[in-house]
């Protein structure tokens, strides 16, 4: 059922039959400030849920194109995974334990060690980014780059596309950090649920990546 | 885990002050909506300008023109405006007019909400809109100009650069980038659109009492969103293809005018058609089923009678919606795709036809019975059905591989998608803009100047676009430069003569449509009634133009389904749906 | 009011829409069925089959098309607005589910009806005895290559690839099945024997079109496509790419001659002393 309450929305009863807006038209509204409708919070779930699926599709179709191409001639050549990828990936599965942790807290109001919590995932976050470029560094080292072989190709393009849609999340760890979430919309707690179920999500997607590149070698 | 700050800082949405943040940077839908259309409007006249390019050498091939060099148009520049006319109506017209920008104008309106639920990611993707355009664009302006590859842009001849082609340089490159950031602003658009219609609909306002516009607007917005990430990726893929030596879709031992091409081996070009595809169709339904709604809600609105079926309607769009993403392979029936795979998506195809029809017998059911008015929106609200049918139809043919064999890449698709695309999604939208200008501007458009408007059009495209299918029964191929290579194709060239003059024709008049638009906003009839047209739906019942949130703080409250008409009983011939139970004058 | 205006004009505005649609109508049946622009005849067994799948197709469309804008014109007359109140109905489930069900095994049926024509297209490929001819297509030009009397095909290399010195397929001579290997920018096949088409390109993908054999192939880079035909009826017939491959697509075209047995023999014989 639309429209119904929650800690954020106002009911307005608009028994009247017209529901008529002020009379006034064009753009400028000097002559009521006109207070607006919240947006519900679940709006903000709705669209992370929406972004992930869009998210989803992207990273199927760089998938089966690497499936595809992988079936197709006889140019494909294992690319030896960098032992550093297993040590970031370990990085990465804390940093999602971290954040529950520091979720946790923050319900519980201990302000500061959601902070702490907070702050430990951005930092194994961006340790993990580190890792992915010490992993690239190694490849190429080995002579393996973007145009060697298909199969490094992919290699170099789904770590990629994955290490930028991490560094999202970062920037949304930060955000959710250095806002002032008095003058905002939604709680920092709403902030740090949503941050937390994309970063999850980031994990899982690596995971998946990671299987692709390992069965694929 | 966007917020939005509007500078109030309150949790209110102030009205914007400045000319800046009321009209260039604004994160009010109804100004967003506007841009979107008003970047439609610029890019449909540029594409008319380049398809009228594209006639007067297809009609006179021989004939010499001061402002070509030598007088004659090269095969080079007939493909780049073809690529660039394609690239332009489909993207910047079609995908953007219909869902953006009237979708943007009238989806929260018609859902009795203040606004999107992401005002700031809604400016955000219209700038990003238009900076794709302005990539685009620029494609026309560097060395080798703009790119030949057709909007489809198939490799290897896309991805292998100047050696491939004049424009397949730079002009391609910049194609692909510009093609790549349109895919992230329609992404962010879908987005806004889906969490919308999902979480801010007014009390009241069920999913069974949405207006079809709403429907169709909502089925667009997810085929958008699950489709445009796998174009980005195929585009991500080409770049790299051609800018970093990759080789997804380019095979070893290509010879390129006598060079051996050494740094490619082992892609598959068939693996671009696959990914442009499965986005490329659901795109072509993004283009018409907004087209669809306003057809609809036209069609009842202004035969005083609920549409036929809603409900089956619904099912309806549904149903295209969902097989929309079943049948890309029938673009592959003869690339070297498995035959069998070819059959299934024939089958497929057959049966996406299945809720089309249903839609038609449903449009006819709702003028049936009816009280029809002649106003131009109607009129064109009534060509769009013949248009559909006339297209659709046409598609009969094209689902089956055996006769692909012969239709496939010649005229016979050329009539098929510009009736649907190129004509009644176009119909939909000038429908659109004649029933909606006086809601979002406070006057009508001159209903004397829309009438010429609309029957030199309707003849026109027929004019246009009939004799295409008489073409591609005779077999001539498309994308041809001219007719003068080939045998058979000589006796063709009067067909081509007759289309060429219609096609002027029918671009002259949309002049009138041009300037019927801005001198109304200036000096035509005023619009002072809310509900001029005596519809039913929420915009109906807000003053002309919107205020600035839409309907002053007061959230609406929908009793009634969106097509109440001539309801026994009632003294009206229309139940607004915001009309409370009680105040509905008995007859 | 605006409502009244309209009153007045509707009953000219609805006959001028219903005129032209069945003006419009009728015309475009006529010019169907008087076939004023038409398939050539078809060379093949299989194209008579395309054919009377075409006409099939066709007839089912045609009544669905003057159906609909008939009806679509008489509503728009007979239902104008002339003063009466409109008949309030939100729909029909009966007619929804009757249509709906109609349609489905009209369109389902005419696709599966297809399948044969297909099947025998791609389902099967091509019979023992067929005679091979390789079509490497390139920008602009097409190239056939005929076996010869040992019935292999020599090696091309990218390398040797040379339109200049007359290799345009970059035939290895050093191969010695090139040695007897035919290769002709046009095609001769012998009526009424099997062909087994194998597609090539060299640079983008083209597409090999004969109208009169109803068939249409995408020739592209990197893969070996076989199609096959049989043609009965001599002549010659144009075959003109049909895959947007370039520039020069418009004028990438070719011929293929259909003759008698004696006449291939004696064409294969002339067209290998040439190649001395």
């Amino acid at each position: 059922m639309p429209g119904t309450v929650t800690e954020d929305i106002e009911i307005i009863d608009a028994g009247h039959g017209g529901g008529t807006g002020t009379p006034a038209g064009g753009d400028d509204d000097s002559g009521s400030p006109g207070s607006r409708r919240p947006v519900p919070r679940r709006a903000y779930f709705t669209a992370l849920q929406l972004g992930l699926a869009a998210i989803v599709m992207f990273f199927m179709a760089l998938a089966s194109s690497y499936i595809v191409r992988k079936g197709l001639g006889t140019d494909w050549q294992r690319t030896p995974m960098p032992p550093v990828v297993w040590f970031n990936t370990v990085i990465l599965l804390v940093s999602s334990v971290t954040i529950i942790v520091a979720r946790r807290k923050l319900e519980r109001g201990a302000r500061e060690a959601f902070r702490t919590w907070w702050t430990v995932t951005t930092g194994l976050g961006l340790l993990f980014l580190v890792g992915q470029v010490i992993a690239w560094r190694g490849l190429a080292a080995a002579g393996m780059l973007l145009s060697t072989n298909p199969s490094s190709s992919f290699f170099y393009l789904l770590t990629a596309a994955h290490g930028a849609h991490l560094a999202g999340g970062i920037f949304a760890l930060l955000y959710v950090t250095f806002r002032q979430w008095k003058r905002s919309r939604i709680s920092q707690a709403t902030a740090a649920e949503l941050t937390s179920i994309y970063w999850h999500f980031m994990d899982g997607l690596w995971v998946f990546l990671l299987v692709l590149l390992t069965l694929g070698r | 885990m966007v917020t939005h700050e509007d500078g109030g800082g309150h949790g209110h949405h102030q009205a914007p002050s400045g000319f800046i943040r009321k009209y260039v940077f604004s994160i009010d839908h109804k100004v967003i909506g506007i841009q979107y259309l008003s970047l439609a409007l610029f890019s449909v006249f540029v594409g008319m300008a380049l398809s009228a390019l594209m006639r007067l050498h297809l009609g006179w091939p021989t004939a010499k023109w001061f402002f070509f060099k030598g007088g004659l148009m090269t095969p080079e520049q007939y493909l780049a405006l073809m690529t660039m006319h394609g690239t332009i109506m489909v993207f910047m017209v079609l995908t953007t007019a219909p869902q953006s920008g009237f979708g943007n104008y009238f989806l929260p309106i018609q859902i009795g909400a203040a606004d999107m639920a992401f005002p700031v990611l809604n400016m955000l993707s219209f700038w990003t809109t238009f900076l794709s355009l302005l990539v685009m664009i620029a494609a026309f302006f560097v060395t080798g100009g703009a790119p030949i590859g057709g909007w489809t842009s198939y490799p290897p001849l896309s991805a292998l650069g100047e050696m491939a082609g004049p424009g397949q340089g730079a002009g391609e490159t910049l194609w692909i980038i510009g093609l790549a950031i349109f895919c992230g602003a329609s992404l962010m658009g879908a987005l806004n659109f889906i969490t919308t219609l999902i979480d801010l609909r007014a009390k009241g306002m069920t999913l069974g009492r949405l207006p079809l516009t709403c429907w169709t607007w909502f089925v667009t917005a997810i085929l958008g969103l699950l489709a445009f990430g796998v174009l980005l990726a195929a585009c991500i893929l080409l770049l790299l293809d051609r800018v970093a030596g990759t080789s997804f879709f380019i095979p070893g031992g290509l010879v390129v005018t006598d060079q051996v091409v050494t740094w490619h081996k082992g892609g598959s070009p068939l693996l671009w058609q696959h990914l442009f595809w499965f986005f490329g169709h659901p795109e072509v339904y993004i283009a018409i089923l907004p087209g669809m709604g306003v057809a609809s809600h036209l069609l009842s609105t202004f035969s005083r009678k609920p549409v036929f079926g809603y409900r089956a309607m619904v099912g309806a769009v549904c149903g295209i919606g969902f097989l929309g993403f079943c049948v890309w392979g029938h673009h592959m029936f003869i690339s070297g795709m498995s035959p069998y795979s070819a059959f299934a998506f024939s089958i497929l195809t057959m049966t996406i036809g299945v809720p089309s029809a249903i839609k038609t017998f449903n449009w006819l059911g709702t003028l049936w019975g009816g009280k029809i008015q002649f106003n131009v929106a109607m009129l064109f609200a009534l060509g769009f059905v013949s248009l559909f049918v006339s297209g659709g139809l046409s598609g009969l043919f094209l689902a089956q591989p055996s006769l692909d064999l012969y239709l496939h890449d010649g005229y016979f698709v050329v009539a098929h998608f510009h009736l649907i695309m190129g004509v009644a999604a176009i119909f939909g939208m000038f429908a659109g803009m004649y029933f909606w200008f006086p809601k979002m501007f406070g006057r009508f458009l001159s209903e004397g100047i829309g009438k010429v408007h609309f029957w030199l059009t309707f003849v026109g495209v027929y004019a246009i676009f009939m004799p295409m299918h008489f073409l591609g029964l005779a077999g001539h191929p498309r994308r041809y430069f001219d007719t003068t290579a080939v045998g058979f194709l000589g006796p063709l060239q009067p067909v081509h003569v007759f289309i060429s003059v219609a096609a002027f024709i029918t671009i002259s008049a949309q002049f009138l449509f041009l300037f019927n638009f801005f001198w109304s906003l200036k000096a035509g009839k005023e619009a002072k009634e809310e509900n001029p047209w005596h519809a039913t739906t929420l915009e109906w019942s807000i003053p002309s133009p919107p205020p600035h949130d839409n309907f002053g703080g007061v959230e609406p409250v929908v009793y009634h389904g969106p097509y109440e008409f001539s309801v026994p009983g009632a003294a009206d011939d229309y139940i607004p749906q915001h009309l409370a139970p009680n105040l509905v004058r008995k007859a | 009011m605006l409502r009244r205006q309209e009153e007045r004009g509707s009953t000219s505005v609805a006959l001028a829409m219903a005129i032209f649609l069945v003006l419009m109508t009728v015309v475009t049946v006529y010019i169907f069925m008087a076939k004023v622009w038409w398939f050539p005849p078809a060379i093949t067994n299989l194209g008579h089959e395309i054919d009377a799948q075409f006409v099939r197709t066709l007839l089912i469309t045609g009544i669905v098309f003057v159906a609909a804008q008939f009806g679509l014109a008489i509503a728009v007359y007979k239902f104008r607005d002339h003063g009466q109140k409109a008949t309030y109905f939100e729909g029909n489930n009966t007619m929804e589910i009757l249509w709906t069900l109609a349609t489905v095994v009209l369109f389902v049926g005419l696709g599966l009806y297809a399948r044969n024509a297909w099947a025998q297209v791609h389902f099967v490929g091509a019979s023992e005895g067929a005679i091979p001819i390789e079509l490497t297509g390139q920008q602009f030009a097409w190239n056939f290559r005929y076996p010869g009397p040992d019935g292999k095909f020599g090696r091309t290399k990218p390398e040797l690839v040379s339109a200049s010195t007359g290799n345009p397929i970059g035939l290895d001579p050093t191969d010695p099945a090139s040695k007897d290997d035919i290769v002709s920018p046009v095609a001769a096949v012998p009526a009424g024997r099997e062909v087994e088409l194998i597609l090539r390109s060299q640079d983008v993908t083209h597409s090999f079109y004969v109208r009169e054999l109803r068939l249409k192939q995408d020739a592209v880079p990197g893969m070996e496509i076989h199609i096959h035909f049989t043609a009965n009826t001599p002549g010659e017939y144009e075959l003109a790419c049909a895959e947007l491959c370039g520039l020069g697509h418009y004028r990438m075209h070719s011929v293929v001659t259909v003759m008698s047995e004696a006449d291939y023999e004696k064409w294969l014989k002339d067209q290998a002393a040439a190649n001395q």
